[in-house]
């Protein structure tokens, strides 16, 4: 037992050795071609980190469901692209003020959220979760589609929020927009850490999220919890959505792969931690820009996900995450 | 399982032989449905496998479609690449599309994708929960990005790129070829029920019990004496061996292997897991069925849909698709046949 035990040590510590040094040699291969300043590296690092924001903001919205449902959302990335594309519709379309447009999207998303919770996931809340995580991908694809169906496939932006020459640090500049994605995510991290951890409210979603029996005998709904945690998800998946909308373009199936990224930073962080979701979140945008910068722009990707077995090799409840997660899984 | 006696034992025989004869009519009296008919065979093994993993083992899987196109790819490289080059290095060019080459390459494929399976299954399979999910979600991620190349030359001189593979021969015995498709059809279509009976065979024997088991609880299991990681392994490497062939036929049907989402990708695995779903998880012949349901569901709107609305087209089936998943998922969360087969029950109760 204790040899087997010692040699499965070894041979694994050799394996990921051997990756480490392939990966290594590669690296010090392509940089022999280029020339990496300093600045270009922090350059990098800003770009990864309001990549990162988004993520986050993602991951956040999976921590917040599953804690409180058990449910993995896999529409969580279709509220960013409705964000974005309700600000865009009623800022270019009906001519509102860009921060009116923004404040009313979100909450017209928040309130799509809430719908899909009620018509979608409350009549079928006794089934088992796989059956509640397939109901969320039918509502992603049907999201998706009827996005397609009105606005087409064309890639749209808003303005910036502010205008003014890129801030400039220590030889890398970081555009008014980057500034916004990272400054709007930090506000949001501040907010939610009151609503969780000083008003009533949060004091609830947490108790159903440690354990939902014990909640309901405290008198607290866990169904009404239900629906608060996809109406705060989906405000938080829009609020990245406005953000990012002035700093690249919206299309309508922009949803599956910000999902599917939000959900890697999720399970980075542990899945059940909202601290774990944000710097999940962040690490996945910094290994994204740093492995685009340094390699070639596919793998990118390829090196977030690398590290992110290797997390889940040596630590698998993630960064944050308690030794066992509480609840079944999917 | 108590033993049963008289015909009932012979239940899934039966089922499968009239299973048989139903499909087998299908090129005689319905032409048209050969195709259609050919994917849902295809798409049925991959399923079948997939309920095994999720339905029995309760173990998700979202890059079961990386294991699909690992099949198709193996075949691909090895029939039009690699088997050629080796003819050539051997000194016999004659043997370069030598009939025997492509089921060496289907084979090669499983023993391929069964090991990739086993790596990646040995160490998150002793985690919980949705680790399983989250490490072939990444998988499939990776493995789409190799198919499309990853931005790298060398990787695109072997996966072909963006374009993939073209010129995949078809398969063949000596002189006769499994084509045209309607022959091709009955190849699939009895690979598929063998996977069928294999699978039925597998659940309700010892170890499907021990399946079933873990399922139920991964904790009373173990104490039970039953080796839990060893099972579940077992059963990932199965459903990815199952992927495989499919892939391999579906490479060989196609004559081709290319990197499109809806094939091989993220989009890819979403729909086998809702063939799967819609089938009923817990039901290895209703893998079959979900997978007719999506395939025909999504042939039909795709037909509709531009009637009904003006200017819709392209991926606006994927609309109604949504919905009816969700519908399905409401008012049937066994999936469909389990439904049906309770709604039989229920009416003929009543009427008794």
């Amino acid at each position: 037992m204790q040899s087997t035990r010692r040699t499965k040590k070894i041979f694994n510590t050799a394996v990921v050795a051997l990756v480490g040094i392939a990966l290594l040699w590669y690296f010090v291969k392509i940089y022999q071609g280029r020339n990496f300043t300093p600045s270009i590296i922090l350059q990098f690092v800003l770009s990864g980190l309001s990549t990162g924001s988004i993520y986050a903001l993602v991951a956040l919205g999976f921590v917040v469901i599953h804690n409180v449902t058990g449910i993995i959302n896999l529409a969580q990335g279709e509220f960013v692209m409705l964000g974005g594309m309700i600000a865009i519709e009623l800022h270019k379309g009906a001519h509102l003020p860009l921060l009116v447009a923004a404040v009313l999207s979100v909450l017209a998303v928040t309130l799509i959220g809430a719908l899909m919770e009620r018509l979608t996931i409350h009549p079928a809340r006794h089934s088992p979760i796989v059956t509640l995580v397939i109901i969320t991908i039918g509502f992603a694809f049907a999201t998706k589609g009827i996005a397609l169906l009105i606005w087409g496939t064309d890639p749209y932006s808003l303005p910036a929020f502010s205008k003014g020459p890129p801030l400039d640090i220590f030889g890398a500049t970081i555009t008014h927009k980057q500034l916004w994605i990272v400054g709007v995510t930090a506000v949001i991290l501040v907010g939610l850490y009151f609503l969780f951890e000083r008003t009533l409210l949060g004091k609830a979603l947490r108790a159903c999220a440690v354990n939902r029996t014990a909640a309901r005998l405290m008198g607290i709904s866990p169904e009404r919890m239900s629906l608060f945690s996809f109406a705060l998800s989906a405000g938080l998946g829009a609020v990245g959505g406005v953000v990012f909308a002035p700093a690249t373009y919206i299309t309508y199936d922009m949803g599956a792969p910000l999902s599917v990224w939000g959900f890697v930073a999720a399970i980075m962080g542990g899945l059940v931690s909202s601290p774990g979701a944000v710097i999940g979140g962040l690490i996945m945008g910094l290994l994204g820009s740093l492995g685009k910068g340094f390699t070639v722009a596919g793998l990118g990707d390829a090196i977030a996900l690398l590290v992110l077995f290797l997390i889940l090799f040596f630590r698998p409840s993630g960064i944050f995450g308690a030794r066992e997660t509480g609840r079944e899984g999917l | 399982m108590i033993r049963e006696t008289g015909w009932g034992r012979y239940r899934n025989y039966i089922g499968v032989i009239i299973f048989a004869v139903v499909v087998g009519l299908v090129p005689v009296l319905a032409k048209k449905y050969v195709h259609v008919m050919t994917l849902i065979g295809i798409h049925s093994i991959v399923t079948m496998g997939l309920c095994l993993l999720m339905g029995y083992a309760g173990q998700i899987s979202l890059g079961q479609a990386a294991f699909y196109g690992l099949g198709a790819y193996s075949s691909a490289i090895l029939t039009v690449k690699f088997f050629p080059w080796l003819s050539v290095q051997m000194g016999q060019p004659d043997l370069e599309s030598w009939w025997v080459w492509p089921w060496v390459a289907i084979l090669v494929g499983m023993v391929f994708t069964a090991m990739v399976a086993y790596f990646i299954g040995a160490p998150i399979l002793r985690l919980r929960g949705n680790y399983l999910a989250m490490a072939t979600l990444g998988f499939g991620i990776v493995v789409h990005g190799i198919f499309k190349g990853f931005g790298l030359d060398f990787v695109r001189n072997i996966t072909g790129g963006g374009t993939g593979i073209p010129g995949v021969p078809r398969l063949a015995i000596g002189s006769f070829a499994f084509w045209p498709k309607e022959i091709y059809y009955y190849l699939v279509w009895a690979t598929t029920l063998l996977v069928l009976l294999l699978s039925l065979n597998i659940v309700n024997s010892r170890v499907g019990r021990a399946l079933r088991s873990v399922h139920g609880s991964e904790v009373a299991a173990n104490t039970l004496g039953i080796d839990t990681d060893r099972y579940k392994l077992q059963v990932l490497v199965l459903s990815a061996i199952f992927a495989s062939v499919a892939g391999s036929f579906y490479a060989h049907y196609m004559t081709v292997a290319a990197p499109d989402a809806h094939s091989y990708g993220f989009t890819a695995s979403v729909n086998l897991l809702v063939m799967a779903a819609i089938g009923g998880l817990a039901s290895i012949w209703g893998a079959p069925f979900g997978a007719a349901a999506v395939i025909l569901i999504k042939d039909t709107i795709r037909d509709v849909m531009p009637k009904l609305l003006k200017y819709a087209s392209g991926e606006h089936e994927i609309i109604a698709f949504g919905l009816i998943l969700v519908l399905i998922m409401i008012f049937m969360p066994d999936g469909v046949t389990v439904w049906l087969v309770d709604a039989v029950r229920r009416t003929r109760r009543r009427t008794a």
